[in-house]
């Protein structure tokens, strides 16, 4: 069975309510079959309404939306048989958790016999069964939840998409919500497409990430690369943190290049920046600088701590450095641990790799 | 309390219970301070008036008091199918007596000739020679009675005065039903040409439900529109459904009388377009046509408001849900949303409803002889013909109708249903 990668096409969509602002701007995206990719973004960067003309309650306003080679931009929402998971679980309140499961069913004419043995299904792949005659108001907030995926799932839609379905649960349920969510997708192959602005969300569920910014696709790669190789200053600042310079280019060549800060000099990976003389943004992840480095590293200064915060894990510790005091730095919480004391001086070094030289902010 | 519970005590010893009725009877106090002038309130402006008016529509006592001997010699009356022993006759004759020395006796005979026709002439014989002093106490009243009208010897004539004994009677309820008692005390109708009260009852309920359906029909709509619409629109639709809410009753039924009348704008309107010819311009008003017309109009916006309210509070998220899930979007209203509206429904239409049942301005104004309702009737009674025994009693069973009416709506939907707001 080969996977259609083009199988959800996005082809040049544009999106605008008021006819002056676009809210998506030539979006071009490919989902591939099978695949759970997540819209990633602050609010109001599109990613919601590109989910909502995925569905059919938005009509693009320029382009086409293509479902498994089908332009389905005029086909009603009722016809495409795409299941959804809304933000607030859009339970029916006045049905039982059979009847909301029923329902997709029922409304396809599907017999009752096979009705009542998808329910189960779906309901033990929740693991929620013995809910059946509950009322959506009787269970709590996780368990709605699980029965909106049920629901969304039961029919067997081509593509599922999930527009925040976790964003009103507490963080230790929605962590167990994700894996959950996680491994239905892996055990039942639909596509998922996922809307969140919580960036662990996306990196845990997603095999590929969309990062939404202004109505633009920013960056599309799978978490990992994401993360470690962001290709612009806005991807860098949402997904994990973040320590930034703002310089200028003196000194460029293939893989290096070499930017002046105020007062100091650091090597940075040039990325999105190509001649001397451009503004540019250093990112470089907290994690990635060390401290007291022991093997050579291309970039070492002195810094002085201003602040040492306990995480239970980790330690944050925010140093002036270059120039700059929000210099963060993350120590893990091993048994060889540093004393670390405020006012205190360390030197810190990181290699020229890690430090991405990137569009100015 | 089981017995096997143990009781829990303070720190101090007290019961835990002691304990709590004690720190709460201070704020028990203070709300029922609160509320105690509503509750005087009502007790002042509702319960006692009702009751007031339950008294009035059953009360018979006129009666009783004027003939407390003959009543009391009357229990000692067994055989009914013969005229009543001669102490019945001398009881009667001197309650008479005492009457006629008050100038009383005339209220009575009008009372008795409503119970049975023929009593006012009798009486009337009885009392002339009471004056003349005809009657010899010495002898055997009951053959000196008997002697002044052949309708003295009739039982029933007696009966009817036996009848009139309770103090109490439910023949206002029955006239309202279009029923009386009967000479041998029966319950029967009246002919069939003179039940007018029964066709108001009809017509009434017939024009609050057909009322209550069109501002459901027209309603529902608009409420939707309202719950749905952007801000700026809905708020100028609100005004919309509000304004006429805001005028003056009288001003609004009078403007449909503009409207609807023959030389109306409305007739000039079909006359301009040529549906209806210039002589033959047909009556909307003063018949049902006008009090439909007028009453939901004017009901209107209690439909909307209830309905607006529910509407409110269902996330557009569920409809889009039943469309994703495969629903069309009939389905998806019929299946979700309007299931959800049931609330809203139920408090609109027992709003309506009940408004309607008692409605009386408009119908009044508008509705002609084949217009009118209950109320009207209820009015004229209170203002024309001033049985107000009768306006009561009628009055109390259109409340007790609408008690009726809550009562099946409590079984059918719950009550708990209702949602205003």
């Amino acid at each position: 069975m080969s996977k259609n990668p083009e199988f959800v096409k996005f082809d040049k969509v544009d999106k605008s309510y008021d006819g002056k602002v676009l809210v998506v701007k030539d979006l071009q995206l490919d989902i591939a079959e099978g695949e759970f990719i997540t819209m990633l973004g602050p609010s109001g960067s599109g990613k919601t309404t590109c989910l909502m003309m995925l569905a059919g309650f938005e009509t693009p306003t320029h382009g086409e939306i293509l479902l498994d080679g089908n332009i389905i931009s005029n086909i009603p929402p009722h016809k495409r048989g795409i299941g959804m998971v809304f933000q607030n679980y859009a339970l029916f309140p006045h049905m039982t958790v059979y009847e909301n499961l029923a329902f997709p069913l029922r409304v396809r004419k599907v017999e009752k016999d096979e009705i009542d043995k998808k329910v189960d299904k779906a309901l033990s792949m929740v693991s929620l069964n013995g809910f059946e005659t509950r009322m959506p108001a009787q269970l709590s907030g996780g368990q709605q939840q699980r029965v909106a995926v049920a629901r969304a799932l039961v029919f067997d839609p081509a593509v599922v998409l999930m527009d925040e379905p976790l964003g009103a649960l507490d963080k230790n349920l929605r962590e167990s919500m994700q894996y959950e969510i996680k491994h239905i997708h892996e055990s039942i192959g639909v596509t998922v497409v996922y809307v969140t602005h919580d960036q662990s969300e996306a990196l845990t569920m997603s095999n590929r990430i969309a990062v939404f910014n202004d109505g633009k696709v920013q960056q599309l790669s799978n978490p990992a690369e994401l993360y470690e190789k962001p290709v612009n200053s806005f991807v860098a600042e949402f997904i994990g943190e973040n320590n930034t310079f703002n310089g200028e280019i003196v000194d460029i060549d293939k893989d290096k290049c070499k930017v002046k800060l105020a007062n100091s000099e650091i090597l940075a990976n040039p990325i999105s920046v190509k001649s001397k003389g451009e503004k540019t943004t250093v990112s470089l992840r907290p994690e990635r600088a060390l401290i007291n480095p022991t093997d050579k590293m291309d970039n070492m200064f002195t810094g002085k701590i201003e602040e040492v915060i306990y995480h239970g894990d980790h330690t944050r510790v925010r140093l002036n450095l270059l120039g700059s005091s929000e210099f963060i730095l993350k120590v893990p919480n091993s048994t060889s641990n540093l004393e670390l004391n405020v006012s205190q001086d360390i030197n810190i070094g990181w290699n020229s790799v890690d430090a991405r030289a990137l569009d100015p902010k | 309390m089981s017995s096997e519970t143990k009781q829990i005590l303070t720190t101090d010893g007290i019961p835990l219970e002691v304990s709590l009725k004690k720190a709460e009877k201070k704020n028990k106090i203070k709300a029922f301070l609160l509320v105690a002038p509503l509750l005087l309130f009502l007790v002042i402006t509702y319960i006692f008036p009702i009751g007031d008016m339950f008294m009035r529509s059953v009360d018979d006592k006129m009666i009783t008091n004027m003939l407390p001997k003959t009543f009391k010699a009357m229990e000692k009356w067994e055989n009914l199918e013969e005229l009543p022993p001669e102490e019945v006759y001398r009881s009667f004759y001197e309650d008479y007596k005492l009457l006629a020395e008050n100038q009383q006796h005339g209220k009575l005979g009008q009372r008795l000739n409503k119970e049975k026709n023929g009593f006012n002439t009798i009486t009337k014989k009885l009392f002339r020679q009471i004056k003349r002093k005809k009657i010899d106490e010495s002898v055997s009243i009951k053959e000196q009675i008997n002697k002044l009208h052949k309708r003295w010897r009739n039982v029933e004539y007696w009966l009817a005065i036996k009848r009139t004994a309770p103090p109490y009677t439910v023949a206002k309820y029955l006239k309202g039903m279009d029923m009386y008692f009967d000479s041998d005390g029966s319950i029967t109708q009246v002919e069939e040409d003179r039940r007018i009260h029964r066709i108001l009852w009809l017509r009434t309920l017939e024009i609050a439900f057909f009322v209550t359906l069109f501002s459901f029909f027209m309603g529902y709509p608009i409420a939707h529109l309202l719950a749905t619409l952007p801000m700026k629109y809905s708020n100028l639709l609100m005004i919309c459904v509000l304004l006429p809410f805001w005028t003056s009753l009288l001003v609004r039924t009078a403007s449909w009388m503009i409207l609807l009348q023959q030389q109306g704008l409305v007739n000039d309107f079909f006359v301009m377009i040529g549906l209806v010819g210039d002589d033959n311009r047909p009556e909307m008003m003063y018949n049902k046509v006008g009090t439909y017309v007028a009453m939901t109009q004017i009901l209107l916006p209690f439909m909307v408001l209830p309905l607006y309210s529910v509407m409110k509070t269902i996330s557009p998220s569920l409809m889009r849900a039943g469309k994703s899930l495969g629903g069309t979007p009939f389905v998806a209203f019929w299946k979700v949303y309007f299931p959800l509206t049931i609330p809203g429904i139920g408090a609109g239409c027992l709003l309506v409803f009940i408004l309607a049942i008692g409605y009386y301005i408009t119908p009044a104004l508008v509705g002609g002889a084949s217009g009118t309702l209950i109320s009207n009737q209820i009015a004229f009674h209170m203002k024309t013909t001033l049985d107000w025994s009768f306006a009561s009693a009628m009055g109390l069973m259109l409340l007790t109708g609408v008690l009726v009416i809550y009562w099946i709506y409590n079984k059918l939907v719950g009550v708990d249903n209702i949602k205003l707001g």
